[in-house]
């Protein structure tokens, strides 16, 4: 999850830091031809998929939101896949091997049951109103102030989030390959501009399926070779702390934990805020279930997303895990370290590539690794757009322009989406601490919003002024918390009245705060105003919608029985990792 | 384009069927932690065979 990358990866834009580390090896990874080769047949693949898309491109609506016309088993993949981005990768590997099997909980606890919430409940309100984006439905449900904040916020986010995850790629690309910084950057930038230029959301809709198979194929032999290496699951038990192999065993006290977390934290705090702030909020994975056929297409994208994703864990957090008890076994391969001393767990991910996979599959490795980058710039990209031309310049700028028009906006939206997006990564490479400070803000920006999205959509009652004032008091007070409190020597700047254990849990906790906010303010400010009639909120409210009813469809196409067998596998997992 | 599965096919059966070459050629082609397996042979094959399935799907659902 990018909350996991935003949350925790702070060590990660420490530039100084990552050269002439004593004892680490430059360039580890040593590229052959062969390695090469698959590297170009694949960015020729997707430059070539939005060369075959670009046909269908003849409105903006085609280019900006597929004009629901992808079939389900493709937004599904594609749900998860925008979210797989290169930090994630990098960051979960990094996690599994910094807090062991704990990490999952950002997958089975911060993720599943806020996909399935959005799929049973959320889909039929967000379908069902046609909004074109998650602002526009905030203008219909509320009013056009709110939509304003929530469009600002989350361009601006979506730029700041390419950039610094292109900075990380092109840091990380540098030490291990020993490419320049600059022809990294430029290079990955101008395919994802390329097929996102030329089939829009389609292209980086389809290119993100190719991706996530690529991803799973292209890691899941790491994971395989490492953890048989290591002799299995038993091997790693037996080598590790067994807080490393436990996801619940040990969340009772903060200081049992390496997350550094205690149970309320964890479950409200992830499990529900920052999770369903997430997954149902942000407009980047929404935009994938908003791309489907038919309502009920939109509603299963999630749900049947949520299968590979319960069992993502082990593709992506297990080798971690196994590199920390190879280090136990004298098998010849250590994580490196930092200058400053301690770990560089950042490196697990590729060291580990270097050493287990010979020239040929390294190159299936790197090809997915540089896939994972790709599908999270052009998710970016591709809400960034969106949002801009339909939230901002058509409501704001030019309003009644013809389509033509704004097909054209959209295009050039995009290309200026890459190009500020690779100022940012400059920028990250310059100001090292503002960027630190964008994470922990960007990770409780989310926060609020699914206090405003659950009353809006589950309370006539609620009305704009509400929703605005509740969305902006939120963000001041999850500002003011982070300001206030001291977690690992971040946070605090104007004062220090709490100190908590972890990054972590002072990231969790500062959502609970913020959404709390949101929460009582859009109350209170709602009672006091006038909310909109009835007759308006047809399907934007529950209570006045027309639900769908979908009893003729057998079991394996209804979302309610799908979520019930996803629940029963996330539970079975869960014991089984207990 | 209609059927992704087509244009994805082929790419995993092409990457697949040169890592399975390579495989082939260089057997001893190991890594630094070698578990004795040849692993581009292996990852290759699955990959040729991912590649095929969706090849087939998709020829089958035009059919």
């Amino acid at each position: 999850m990018q909350l996991l990358g935003l949350a925790i990866l702070y060590s990660r834009l420490d530039r100084a830091v990552r050269y002439n580390c004593p004892g680490t090896e430059p360039n580890p990874l040593k590229l052959t031809p062969i390695d090469y080769a698959s590297l170009i047949i694949y960015f020729a693949f997707v430059m070539g998929i939005g060369w075959m898309v670009r046909r269908r491109i003849k409105t903006s609506e085609d280019f900006l939101t597929s004009k629901h016309s992808v079939p389900v088993w493709i937004t599904s993949l594609a749900f998860i896949a925008a979210n797989l981005g290169a930090q994630e990768m990098i960051g979960m590997c990094a996690s599994g091997a910094k807090y062991g099997i704990m990490t999952a909980q950002f997958y089975w606890l911060g993720a599943v049951p806020a996909m399935l919430f959005v799929g049973l409940f959320m889909m039929p309100f967000y379908y069902g109103s046609r909004a074109r984006s998650v602002p526009e439905y905030l203008k219909l449900r509320f009013d056009e102030k709110t939509r304003c904040l929530n469009a600002i916020t989350f361009a601006i986010m979506t730029v700041f989030s390419s950039g610094i995850s292109m900075y990380a790629l092109g840091l990380l690309f540098e030490l291990v390959l020993g490419w320049s910084f600059t022809s990294s950057v430029l290079l990955s930038a101008a395919i994802v501009l390329v097929y996102t230029f030329l089939g829009g959301l389609t292209s980086a809709i389809y290119n993100e399926v190719v991706q996530f198979f690529l991803i799973i194929l292209g890691f899941a032999p790491l994971s395989i070779l490492a953890v048989s290496k290591a002799g299995g699951w038993k091997g790693i038990s037996a080598h590790l702390q067994p807080v490393m192999t436990h996801t619940w065993r040990y969340v009772g006290h903060a200081s049992e934990n390496p997350m550094g977390v205690e149970p309320f934290g964890l479950i409200v705090g992830l499990g529900f805020v920052l999770s369903f702030g997430y997954w149902c909020t942000n407009f980047l994975v929404v935009q994938r279930a908003l791309a489907a056929e038919t309502m009920a297409g939109s509603r299963q994208t999630p749900i049947f997303a949520a299968f590979p994703k319960i069992l993502m864990p082990f593709v992506v957090i297990l080798p971690g895990i196994a590199a920390v008890a190879l280090m136990s076994t004298a098998s010849g391969y250590t994580i490196p370290l930092k200058h400053g001393g301690g770990y560089d767990y950042d490196q697990v991910l590729t060291t580990l590539m270097a050493k287990f996979y010979p020239n040929g599959t390294l190159g299936i490795g790197l090809t997915a690794l540089m896939a994972s980058f790709m599908s999270g710039m052009a998710g970016n990209v591709t809400a960034f757009n969106t949002v801009f031309t339909y939230d901002l310049y058509q409501s704001y700028i030019r309003r009644n322009a013809p389509d033509k028009h704004y097909l054209w906006v959209g295009r050039i939206t995009t290309i200026a989406g890459v190009i500020l997006s690779i100022g940012c990564a400059y920028l990250a490479t310059y100001f090292n601490n503002i960027m630190d400070f964008l994470q922990l803000v960007f990770a409780f920006v989310n926060a609020p919003l699914f206090a405003t999205f659950l009353l809006g959509m589950f309370w006539k009652r609620s009305t704009g002024h509400g929703a605005f004032w509740g969305l902006l008091t939120g963000l001041v007070a999850g500002g003011m918390t982070l300001g206030l409190t001291v977690a690992e020597n971040k946070g605090g700047w104007i004062a220090n009245l709490h100190q908590f254990p972890s990054s972590m849990a002072q990231n969790f906790w500062i959502a609970i705060i913020s959404w709390s906010t949101c929460f009582v303010v859009t109350y209170v400010v709602s009672m006091a105003t006038t909310p909109k009639p009835e007759s308006e909120l047809h399907n934007l409210v529950y209570g006045v919608t027309d639900l769908p009813h979908e009893g003729g469809a057998p079991w394996y196409k209804r979302p309610g029985p799908l979520a019930v067998i996803v629940i029963v596998v996330l539970v079975i997992f869960n014991v089984l990792f207990w | 384009m209609n059927d992704l599965r087509r244009p994805t096919g082929i790419l995993f059966a092409v990457l697949g069927l040169i890592l399975v070459l390579y495989g082939l050629i260089h057997p001893g082609a190991r890594a630094e932690l070698d578990s004795g397996v040849n692993v581009n042979l292996w990852t290759g094959l699955t990959m040729l065979v991912f590649g095929g399935c969706l090849l087939w799907l998709s020829f089958r659902a035009k059919s």
